[in-house]
């Protein structure tokens, strides 16, 4: 209970900081007519925080909804995509990464090609994706789902294999000695010993498929979602700054409700000795 | 099976790590009779782990035959023929005690009722009894250790092998699980290969100390340790136990085991041949 209470002190203690950090920046670039570049800090470019939470409940355009009606629906929109990605991602990924502990010359074989995936920038990807699969006559949302799945996957991939390797020898002679075979030993011994692996990787993804599905909106022309709310507010960022702001802050939020889920099914699956939680 | 043949019989094992590598066992012949107590004892280096390992079919003999309750060691390992104990508990986290007891029974096919029947039976015989749903990481190490031999134990083996159990453990509560261990031995009939580093721990369980010399690992000499059972507090009173843990340590110093302090050389021998 008190563990609970200092913790949500300390988030509101940082919560302050990074609120007087931002005005105080902004109250000394103001004053001091601080230049970077053409960077100036002034209202347009850094707008006061209140006034971006302010907007938030300003109507986005004229006798329409409250902005954070839009961006509630659009976040919806934008998180089934990323929920979806998400899921197809891990499962791909952990899948891909069993067969490859399985097989060093798999492993060899393939390893590279993984890794030449995510060097490939997301923005080339994502348009030949939503075509293959708009043609295909999926929705579009489902081609995004992908791009985040895409995104997902190599962080799960690479920390499963970490973790299926990662088994204390004797635990394994030990299965030996119940005379256990590949498939006991992977589902009683590795593929348990490998969730915190599993886990930490999950963190990264999660916050990763957000950011795909947000991506992934742009070419797909999708107008429903955070990424199009995003384009949209970008074009009239010069005279309503605060609503692309706002909109930021809101991705923001859904990253961290990602990560904190995923934060959450950890506590009810990995049980360990408390020093050992990654 | 009948009960008249060795439980593990041994004949001619060399042990070799690598192509031309260090010779970890040189011709060990040794039988080992039911209800048998056979400790093994010998400076780090003498090969007496991987002697074990080799009973256990955990890992392979260069040549000789390894018999194991009348059948090849692998045979016998197919069959769940031994239990194994090894210096850390090697428990799973993620499985209570309860869940860790019964590992074995659920690799042997066992339904859940007749684990759990199974599992209570021995959490009472190690004494504890009220921790079956704690994980082994609430348990002190005393403790994590007999939950690894109840697991041994839970599936009734006929061999219990035992990889330096106590290693771990400070003096009171080796003694007090080496009480236990007798107990447990006493109430279950099986025979026992247990592997140790202390001369006292070996004379005072055993019924025969096997005594191994270090590179290569030959086996010195054999002690009958002929105390009476039970063993108890008084045991270790006797002249008797002084004069066999006298033998014992003449046996080591002959085998030049007795000056020689290499520590953890066997276990990256065999962590090396596992890299092969």
């Amino acid at each position: 209970m008190r563990s609970a209470l200092q913790r949500v002190g300390l988030t509101a203690l940082v919560l302050v900081v990074l609120y007087a950090l931002w005005e105080g920046f902004k109250w000394f670039g103001e004053a001091s007519a601080f230049r970077l570049g053409t960077f100036e800090v002034n209202d347009r470019t850094l707008p006061h925080v209140h006034d971006i939470i302010g907007q938030l409940f300003e109507p986005s355009r004229r006798n329409g909804p409250l902005l954070i009606e839009v961006l509630w629906d659009a976040t919806l929109f934008t998180a089934k995509e990323a929920a979806v990605g998400f899921l197809m991602g891990a499962v791909f990924g952990f899948a891909i990464g069993v067969v490859l502990a399985h097989s060093r010359l798999l492993q060899r074989g393939f390893m590279p090609y993984i890794v030449a995936s995510q060097t490939v920038p997301i923005l080339a990807i994502a348009p030949m994706v939503v075509i293959w699969l708009g043609g295909r006559g999926l929705p579009d949302w489902f081609s995004v789902a992908v791009i985040a799945a895409y995104l997902t996957f190599f962080p799960v991939t690479i920390n499963t294999l970490r973790g299926l390797h990662a088994v204390d020898r004797r635990a394994l002679d030990l299965m030996r000695s119940y005379a256990g075979g590949a498939w006991p030993i992977l589902w009683k011994l590795r593929v348990p010993a490998s969730m915190p692996y599993l886990f930490s990787a999950l963190k990264v993804s999660a916050t990763a498929s957000v950011v795909g599905a947000i991506i992934g909106e742009l070419p797909a022309s999708i107008q429903s979602g955070l990424g199009g709310a995003i384009l949209n507010f970008n074009q009239y960022y010069a005279t309503s700054p605060a609503s692309l702001w706002a909109t930021n802050l809101i991705a923001a939020l859904l990253g961290i409700a990602f990560f904190l889920a995923v934060v959450g099914a950890e506590k009810l699956v990995v049980r360990r000795a408390p020093e050992n939680v990654a | 099976m009948s009960e008249e043949h060795a439980v593990v019989s041994l004949r001619n094992v060399d042990k070799q790590f690598g192509e031309g590598g260090v010779v970890a066992l040189d011709s060990i012949d040794l039988e080992v009779e039911p209800r048998d107590f056979v400790s093994l004892i010998g400076p780090s280096g003498c090969g007496k782990s991987t002697l074990l390992r080799i009973v256990g079919d955990l890992i392979q003999p260069t040549s000789g035959e390894v018999v194991v309750n009348g059948k090849p060691a692998r045979q016998a390992r197919l069959d769940h023929d031994y239990g194994i104990v090894f210096q850390d508990a090697v428990l799973y986290d993620w499985r209570t005690v309860g869940r860790n007891i019964e590992l074995p029974l659920e690799m042997l096919g066992w339904d859940r009722k007749r684990r759990q029947e199974r599992m209570r039976e021995m959490v009472e015989l190690v004494e504890l009894s009220g921790f079956e749903r704690n994980h082994p990481w609430q348990l002190s190490g005393g403790m994590q250790q007999r939950v690894s031999i109840a697991r041994a134990l839970s599936f009734s083996p006929p061999l219990l092998l035992m990889d330096e159990p106590f290693g771990a453990l400070d003096e009171m509560t080796r003694e007090r699980l080496n009480d236990e261990l007798l107990r447990i031995w006493a109430g279950t009939g099986s025979t026992i290969v247990f592997v140790t580093h202390s001369i006292a721990e070996a004379v005072f369980l055993s019924t025969r100390v096997v005594v191994m010399s270090p590179r290569p690992g030959r086996i010195q000499g054999i002690v009958d340790v002929d105390l009476p059972q039970p063993r108890t507090q008084a045991t270790r009173e006797q002249t008797r136990y002084a004069e066999l843990i006298r033998e014992v340590r003449r046996l080591l110093r002959l085998g030049g085991g007795l000056d020689v302090e290499d520590e953890g050389v066997e276990e990256q021998l065999i962590v090396a041949e596992e890299r092969l």
